[in-house]
């Protein structure tokens, strides 16, 4: 935790300290900006105060020129650093800015020429000095401002960009930034591609200027308020211009020693493509004005789409999704109301309503249906239908237009959205593209909301299950009562569904023990419940010693509370009394015990009476179990089982049954019980064909000694 | 796989059980035998002469059935099945509840008689 604390913190610190660095070099770029302001001020006047008055410089010619380009630089990286820092700006944000930039400009721009102004005419206001210090106010914050609208029509110029119009802007802004060093060099050789180039730049600015796909994203208020801005920027572009020509005239006139910007490629590329592409987004907004709305509706579609595929996963039932579909068609078609009819069950339906009551629907439908209108209200047919011209016999109806879709989940129909307008002829052909799409996907989201239901239940029950089979297991004993009279050896595998197979053994004495096998009907939860009731109750009941039918009376009487309708046990019970060889025992329902005769070689099943418990839920369950009993001889055997084991299929659908069962005992009669039950096994799974068994097998087999 | 055919026959109601039943199909028959008990029948055959197999949850069923039918005064009587499947009723005990028949014939004198 502390580290993770630490890591936290130092990444904080990082994040902070980058921040922290890139506002200490906007702020640095701007002092450079200042300063090299005041060095052109400074050498610029000193060149044209010495030329004037015929005195050689000692501030060299190329000097200001230089200082000019380092302040354009400066001021380059400022508002380039500055918009970068800026990523959540939005269009109109930004328009705002390159105006406030440009308000800024012009009203500096015009407090000075307001105090040429105030002192008229004299010797000071025409003086050489004054209007090159004039000038060189008005010159920086043209730039500044141009740079400001620069890095602003970058921004929405590179608003979705391509491979190739990144390649051609950065052309251009290289070309512009090195044609800096080519200004900085006043080399004659180089005199003659000033126009060539500056005609290059304006070119590429054209190409550049086509970019506007920021437009179409305004919707119709930004559209209005970036025309204002635009039409100040524009204002202010040419005011600045006017105000610059006329300075560089006077200034002409006077001194030719100046740095004058008409020599500046860059500057005079610059006032091209930034007026150029304000002008062109002026008039592009304009053109868009009209259709504005349409593209706000596409919009909004996109949007309602996405709503409705997207409630899925976060509404909790199909009502929702309903009511989103309601909602989104209304809105997108301009529908005065809409209702939508689910099928409940076949011939039930339920409506949802938007903006009608439900008795104004019914009542619609009803008279369509009277109507003997054919078409997707009677749920019959499966086109969409634009049913308007059977409303305007319906007397005192609002509605005048109406457009019924049908709603498909798995190819069937399971409703119909319909949709309402009190204006006639109020729903068109795109129109009815949408909705249907909308109905479409309203369809695919309640398909995929059942089926996530269907998954989820499936999950709930495997979980179910796993519960279920651990808790089987854990109730068959995982010892079992042996003696010097017999031996025992048990088996139970259950299929991937639970069974409720259960065999068990307990002692009642020194020469008695009791033994049980029951298969509790259904599967599950229920038959692990159950099974666990039958364990109760046999190891209550065989302690007190009681004779078995008795036991299976009291066990009837005891489970008639618990079992549900239709659910029943299967049992046999048997006490084996060591003292007197004897074994009694009493069958409810159960499978007939296998029993093996040792002095014969016989082998028979005890197909006695007796009825499953949980069968008959009153005292006349007596009248139904009886108690057998005989005597056991050394060698006998009895197998005991569930049904799982006589009705396992083989590929052909036979069943292992009866005959089979005793002889597979006969094979193996001389082995220990142990091995007996590990070849009848075998021999089940050999019979089957597969190790995927589809029932439970249990068996418990007894030999006695 | 279950199929049941519902067919009337001077007032008694005739399901006749195609395939076998086992806990999933169960619930068909529940529901066939529910839908007649609703319909107001008090005669009902069940023809398990195409009965294949039938597991101790269709068992079930006949068995939910036999006090409410009692109270109701509803006569079922089932016939046609093959050993095999009489077999499972018999190993359960339940012919001793239910009312079973060989065949048709001597299921409706069976069901008339009760």
């Amino acid at each position: 935790m502390a580290n993770l604390g630490l890591a936290i913190f130092l990444a904080l610190s990082r994040a902070f300290i980058a921040e922290m660095r890139t506002k200490a070099i906007i702020r640095l770029l701007f002092l450079v900006s200042a300063v090299t302001w005041l060095a052109l001020l400074f050498t610029d006047i000193s060149i044209v105060l010495s030329t004037t008055n015929n005195i050689k410089s000692d501030v060299p010619q190329w000097l200001p020129r230089v200082i000019l380009n380092l302040f354009i630089l400066s001021l380059y990286f400022y508002y380039k650093l500055k918009l970068e820092k800026d990523e959540i700006l939005n269009f109109v944000d930004l328009l705002w800015r390159v105006f406030a930039t440009g308000l800024v400009a012009t009203v500096i721009s015009l407090a000075i020429k307001l105090l040429d102004i105030v002192l008229g005419s004299t010797k000071l206001t025409t003086h050489v000095l004054f209007i090159d210090f004039v000038y060189l106010v008005n010159l920086p914050l043209m730039i500044g401002f141009l740079i400001m609208a620069f890095t602003a029509w970058k921004r929405l110029i590179l608003y979705q960009k391509s491979k190739w119009l990144l390649r051609l802007w950065n052309i251009f802004e290289w070309g512009l930034l090195f044609s800096l060093i080519y200004n900085s060099l006043d080399l004659p050789l180089i005199e003659g591609i000033f126009v060539p180039l500056l005609v290059a730049f304006i070119i590429i600015g054209l190409v550049l200027s086509g970019n506007m796909k920021w437009v179409a994203y305004l919707n119709f208020r930004q559209k209005w308020t970036s025309l204002l801005l635009l039409l100040l920027t524009v204002f202010y572009l040419m005011y600045g211009f006017f105000t610059l020509s006329s300075l560089t005239e006077t200034l002409g006139s006077k001194t030719t020693f100046f740095t004058d910007y008409r020599d500046h490629i860059f500057i005079l590329a610059m006032m091209t493509f930034v007026s150029l592409y304000s002008i062109f987004s002026f008039l592009v907004i304009l053109f868009n004005l009209p259709t504005t709305s349409v593209f706000e509706q596409k919009l909004e579609e996109v949007v309602n789409f996405q709503r409705i595929s997207q409630s899925i996963q976060t509404e909790q039932n199909e009502e929702s999704v309903y009511n989103i579909l309601l909602e989104t068609s209304v809105s997108t078609v301009f529908a005065d109301a809409a209702w939508l009819e689910v099928k409940n069950s076949e011939t039930t339906t339920r409506v949802y309503t938007y903006k009608i009551t439900d008795a104004e629907s019914r009542e619609i439908i009803k008279h369509l249906n009277d109507q003997h209108v054919k078409g997707v209200l009677d749920q019959g047919s499966d086109k969409t239908r634009n049913l308007s011209k059977h409303l305007g016999s319906l007397k005192g109806a609002r509605f005048r237009s109406i457009l019924a879709f049908p709603i498909y989940v798995k190819g069937e129909n399971i409703g119909t959205l319909a949709l309402l307008r009190e204006l006639a002829e109020g729903f068109n052909k795109e129109m009815t593209k949408i909705v249907s799409t909308f109905a479409n996907q309203a369809g695919i989201s309640i398909e995929n909301f059942r089926l996530m239901e269907e998954a989820l239940q499936n999950e709930r029950y495997k979980e179910e299950l796993k519960i279920a089979k651990t808790v089987q297991k854990s109730l068959l004993p995982e010892v079992l009562e042996q003696d010097e009279d017999f031996e025992i050896a048990a088996f139970s595998e259950s299929a991937d569904e639970v069974g409720g197979d259960y065999y068990d053994t307990l002692r009642t004495s020194d020469t008695e023990v009791a033994l049980i096998i029951a298969d509790v009907s259904g599967k599950g939860t229920t038959a692990a419940f159950h099974m666990s009731q039958m364990k109760g109750i046999f190891h209550s009941l065989a302690q007190q010693c009681i004779e078995p039918d008795e036991f299976m009376r009291r066990a009837n009487q005891a489970l008639v509370y618990c079992l549900e309708r239709g659910s029943f046990i299967s049992a046999t019970f048997f006490l084996v009394n060591t003292a007197t060889k004897k074994v009694h025992y009493s069958r409810a329902g159960h499978c007939p015990v296998l029993y093996y005769h040792a002095d014969t070689g016989i082998t028979e099943y005890f197909r006695d009476k007796g009825i499953a418990l949980g069968m008959v839920r009153n005292r006349s369950y007596s009248s139904f179990i009886q108690a057998y009993q005989f005597d056991y001889k050394s060698g006998d055997i009895m197998v005991l089982y569930t049904d799982g084991i006589t009705e396992a299929k083989n590929d052909k659908g036979d069943e292992f049954g009866y005959e089979r069962l005793a002889d597979v005992l006969v094979e193996v009669k001389e082995q220990l019980p142990k091995d007996i039950q590990q070849h009848l096994i075998e021999k089940l799974y050999e019979f089957s064909g597969t190790q995927n068994i589809n029932d439970d097998y249990t068996t418990m087999i007894v030999k006695f000694k | 796989m279950i199929h049941i055919k519902r067919l009337q026959e001077d007032g008694t109601d005739v399901l006749a059980l195609i395939g076998e039943i086992d806990a999933s199909s169960s619930i068909e028959l529940d529901l066939a035998i529910a839908k007649s008990v609703g319909e107001g029948f008090t005669k009902i055959l069940i023809d398990c002469s195409s009965l294949e197999y039938i597991s101790s949850a269709g068992l079930g069923v006949f068995m939910s059935y036999i006090e409410e039918f009692k109270d109701k005064n509803i006569k079922m009587v089932l016939f046609g099945m093959s050993d095999k499947v009489a077999n499972t009723f018999e190993i359960l005990g339940l012919h001793e509840l239910l009312q079973i028949g060989k065949d048709k014939v001597q299921a409706k004198t069976m069901i008339n008689e009760l």
